[in-house]
């Protein structure tokens, strides 16, 4: 737990973010998401609430955002849920953030696919790079944090930045992106190195036939 | 009814049983660490694997699994036994091994299950995991490294207690639990999380390290801190209490102890009189036995006696000081002490007569002027469990949080003449309907909650739902023992006694007595020690064997579990040693003889358990007048001398009731 990021001070956060309400937009969004449950479930929109409330104390800080507790509060009001469960939420997904994050929340996936394909020369970049695992940097761009399995195996290794996944990355090409980002300039999401999707590098080696159409291959069964 | 087989063995077990629940009823013990029979079932910790023919080919969590007909449930074949040593192993991994440093040594679960179904040893070499202490507030100490994280805390703070403030905030092996911002818990019933707890993370802050389970002299008895009377085992070493625990009795308070009744017991050795008093000068000075009875004896009363009595006290002494009374020739008895003055012509017409346990069943409630969470908790789980059910609670009084959701109606008595339609009509189809009145609404509203017994249709068929919620631990057995006068304390006050006891009586407006010659027969230097002519030194509830009737009417005992400090008397002996000096010997000379009259005096003392009582109606004015603006219950932990004089208690009041910040102590 070394690494865990502190939580602030809690008399800090009631100052700053006390009086917490929802912005005219997201006002309106949050009853839609309440508007998806039936008025006795309101606690399903915890998470959805969360998110919401998330990324507006993001748009707020310029940052990506994070959970402070009178923001957490205000959302467990709204959906008449006990504080304590909202907050056990907030504390079990890592997706939300308990400590103030910078303007690019930076999540290398350190799993045994990404391993064994190179995050750890991911991992050297960002370092090199100044970012430090659990920290912001001083600028206030880039918070690095190491996440357990993202989903994106086939385009190992990868990095999650914002709401984007980075894939078949090495030392340079994670360079790349985060020179571009800190100068403000656009990155293209996805794979760097031009792959479609999770297409098999150098082409299809089976099932060449479904390419272009749909081919019955049930002749073609060995008996 | 599902017939399943337990190592062979057939059994036949209640349908929705679970796997669990039949092999206890066939005899074999599961262990266990997350399941108890009061919560909800987790199916986390594992422990109670057992093989279960048909189906997969692995262990299976018996605790959440249903048992089937034709079942084969197997709980000593090797696979069993391996899966509980794995289990166990597991579990030991980020256990600490401080045993010896623990509060729970001798009576933890893991210890003892680690003992009878563990491997001996551990093959694991790497780091433990640390946890960081959680503050949880004055009555549970946290050690949280020694979690196992079982959620029984959360599952009764949650599903009893009715206060969601304690939770598991991370995920994996981060997963830590914790009070809401490690603030206090602001339950009454808090301390049972330390009885619930397997291991030893959640143990008694005012008990730390004290002493070992096996060291202490264990006594049953009954508590006094409410009128519910709940069966406690006051734990003992020497001359002093160390504790008191809960016992089971699924008719008074299943296996609960609120806070007070668990931990107001530091409160028997501070502020107590171990020696009688006499004023002399306008000064109490301490004195002899022979001194202080003498001087008593010199009081030319004239047949003017009085007996007020206390809310702590025992049938036995209320009914000696009762005799004593009338063999000075007098008859002003009275235990409602703050000027109460309801009708008590019949018993049951100021009784809970639904019973505690009854009351799970009701579904409609109207509470009238009571605060039931503090006046008693125990009841309190009892109506939540109603709700469970399905049962609705309408409240008359000021509003308050009782821990679950109530309809209320205003705050003016008035309103029990007049109830809205929504109350009438949920009454009207409620099959067993309850309404339950408190010290609140007595003074004023008695009247017209009785003649709520014909409107809203009280009386069924087996069911009784016309309550008095006495909060008193004394006043049932009071009112047996004819400690009422018609217009109350003030009826005594008029009557102007030239010489009065006062049996615990700490809440007596003793202004009103200034010509009166005031004994005081009590444990702790109280207001009522102060106001007195003479303090007599008495036992507190742990230092005698005494007859307690709660409010539902059902006679208790407990016994002694240490002696009184000092040259402190049980309060029988000294009525009897006092009545000889005063030349009206008392016809007793045992607790046995006593007990024999007092069953002759007042017949439903005789036998143990629920007292009979005869249901009528007193008629009264059915008018109601009156706004409640409170009540009777200002502060839940200081209720009475004992509380007062105890630390615990009085931090749990700071604190919870009145919010200040305590610094932890660096430790």
């Amino acid at each position: 737990m070394a690494d865990a990021p502190k939580i602030p001070d809690e008399a800090e956060t009631r100052a700053r973010w006390g009086d917490f309400a929802w912005t005219e937009e997201n006002a309106r969004k949050a009853k839609e998401v309440l508007s998806r449950y039936p008025e006795n479930r309101k606690q399903s929109a915890s998470i959805p609430l969360l998110d919401l409330a998330q990324r507006q104390v993001g748009a707020d800080t310029q940052t990506q955002g994070w959970l402070p507790v009178p923001v957490i509060e205000y959302v467990a009001r709204q959906i008449e849920v006990p504080y304590m469960r909202v907050y056990e939420v907030a504390t079990f997904y890592t997706m939300f953030n308990m400590a103030p994050v910078g303007k690019y929340h930076v999540q290398v996936c350190g799993t045994t696919p990404c391993l064994l394909g190179g995050s750890d020369d991911v991992m050297a970049a960002c370092k090199n790079k100044g970012l430090s695992k659990g920290h912001t940097t001083p600028d206030g761009l880039f918070t690095l944090t190491e996440v357990e399995c993202l989903g994106a195996c086939a385009n190992a290794p990868m990095v999650q930045i914002n709401d984007d996944n980075f894939e078949d990355l090495d030392y340079d090409r994670t360079t790349a992106i985060l020179e571009a980002l800190a100068e403000g300039k656009a990155v293209t999401p996805g794979s760097q190195t031009g792959r479609r999707d999770s297409c098999a590098i150098g082409g299809p080696t089976n099932l060449k036939e479904m390419v272009d159409d749909n081919h019955d291959y049930r002749g073609e069964w060995a008996s | 009814m599902p017939l399943v087989k337990v190592d062979g063995v057939e059994v036949e077990v209640p349908a929705g049983a679970t796997v669990l629940q039949a092999c206890e009823i066939a005899g074999k013990e599961i262990p266990r660490f997350c399941y108890h029979e009061r919560l909800s079932i987790a199916g986390n910790c594992r422990m109670c694997l057992v093989e279960v023919k048909p189906g997969p080919p692995k262990p299976q969590a018996s605790c959440a699994l249903p048992a089937a007909d034709k079942q084969e449930i197997f709980t000593n074949t090797p696979m069993v036994k391996n899966a509980r040593e794995g289990v166990m192993e597991f579990l030991l991994i980020n256990h600490p091994l401080d045993c010896p440093i623990c509060d729970q040594g001798g009576e933890c679960d893991l210890q003892d299950q680690s003992l009878a179904y563990g491997r001996g040893h551990s093959r694991y070499d790497e780091n433990k995991r640390a946890v960081t202490e959680k503050y949880m507030g004055p009555i549970v100490k946290t050690v949280m490294t020694r979690c196992i994280q079982c959620t029984r805390c959360i599952r009764f703070a949650e599903e009893v207690a009715g206060v969601e403030e304690i939770g598991a905030i991370g995920r994996g092996e981060d997963m830590q639990i914790t009070s809401y911002l490690e603030g206090a818990v602001t339950s009454e019933l808090s301390g049972n999380v330390v009885d619930l707890c397997p291991v030893g993370a959640l143990t008694s802050k005012p008990y730390a390290f004290e002493a070992r389970p096996w060291e202490l002299k264990k006594t049953l008895t009954i508590d006094v801190m409410d009128a519910v009377g709940t069966n406690i085992r006051l734990d003992s070493r020497g001359r002093q209490v160390l504790r008191a625990l809960p016992v089971i009795n699924e008719d008074v308070n299943e296996e609960w102890a609120s806070d007070k009744t668990r931990h107001a017991v530091d409160g028997l050795v501070r502020r107590r009189l171990d020696k009688p008093y006499v004023r002399k000068d306008g000064k109490l000075v301490p004195a002899s036995w022979d001194e202080a009875f003498v001087k008593i004896a010199a009081v030319d009363f004239e047949g003017s006696v009085a007996a007020i009595h206390g809310d702590l006290v025992d049938c036995e002494t209320m009914f000696a000081a009762k005799a004593l009374v009338q063999a000075c020739g007098g008859s002003l008895l009275e235990g409602r002490q703050t000027g109460m003055d309801y009708d008590t012509s019949s018993l049951a017409a100021v009784n809970f007569n639904t019973t505690i346990a009854g009351t799970e069943n009701a579904d409609v409630i109207l509470l009238v002027g009571s605060n039931v969470r503090w006046e008693a908790p125990l009841v309190n789980t009892r109506i939540r469990k109603a709700i469970k059910k399905g049962a609705k609670v309408f409240a008359i009084g000021p509003e308050t949080e009782l821990t679950y959701k109530v309809e209320w109606l205003g705050d003016d008595l008035a309103l029990l003449g007049s109830l809205p339609e929504a109350v009438t009509e949920a009454f009207g189809k409620a099959a067993r309907p309850m309404v339950i009145v408190g010290g609140g609404a007595l003074k004023g509203g008695q009247g017209a909650s009785l003649a709520l017994v014909e409107t809203l249709g009280l009386i069924k068929d087996g069911w009784n739902g016309y309550n008095v919620l006495h909060f008193s631990a004394a006043r049932n057995g009071g009112l047996m023992l004819g400690y009422a006068q018609t217009g109350g304390i003030a009826d005594v006050v008029a009557a102007k006694p030239k010489l009065a006891f006062f049996l615990g009586a700490d809440e007596v407006d003793f202004a009103a007595f200034a010509d009166t010659f005031k004994v005081y027969i009590g444990h702790h230097g109280d207001k009522g020690a102060a106001a007195a002519d003479v303090v007599l030194p008495g036992a507190s509830y742990a230092e005698k064997s005494g007859t307690y009737v709660n409010l539902e009417g059902r006679v208790q005992r407990g016994e002694r579990a240490v002696f009184p400090p000092g040259d402190a008397r049980e309060d029988w002996t000294i009525l009897r040693a006092l009545s000889g000096v005063m030349g009206k010997t008392l016809p007793f000379d045992t607790l046995e003889e006593l007990r024999a009259d007092m069953a002759l005096d007042q017949p439903l003392l005789a036998e143990l358990g629920l007292a009979k009582l005869e249901w009528a109606l007193p008629k009264l004015d059915a008018k109601a007048e009156g706004v409640l603006n409170g009540y009777p219950i200002k502060d839940f932990y200081l209720t009475n001398a004992i509380c007062r004089a105890s630390p615990t208690m009085q931090r749990c009041s700071s604190e919870i009731v009145h919010g200040q910040d305590y610094a932890e102590a660096a430790e």
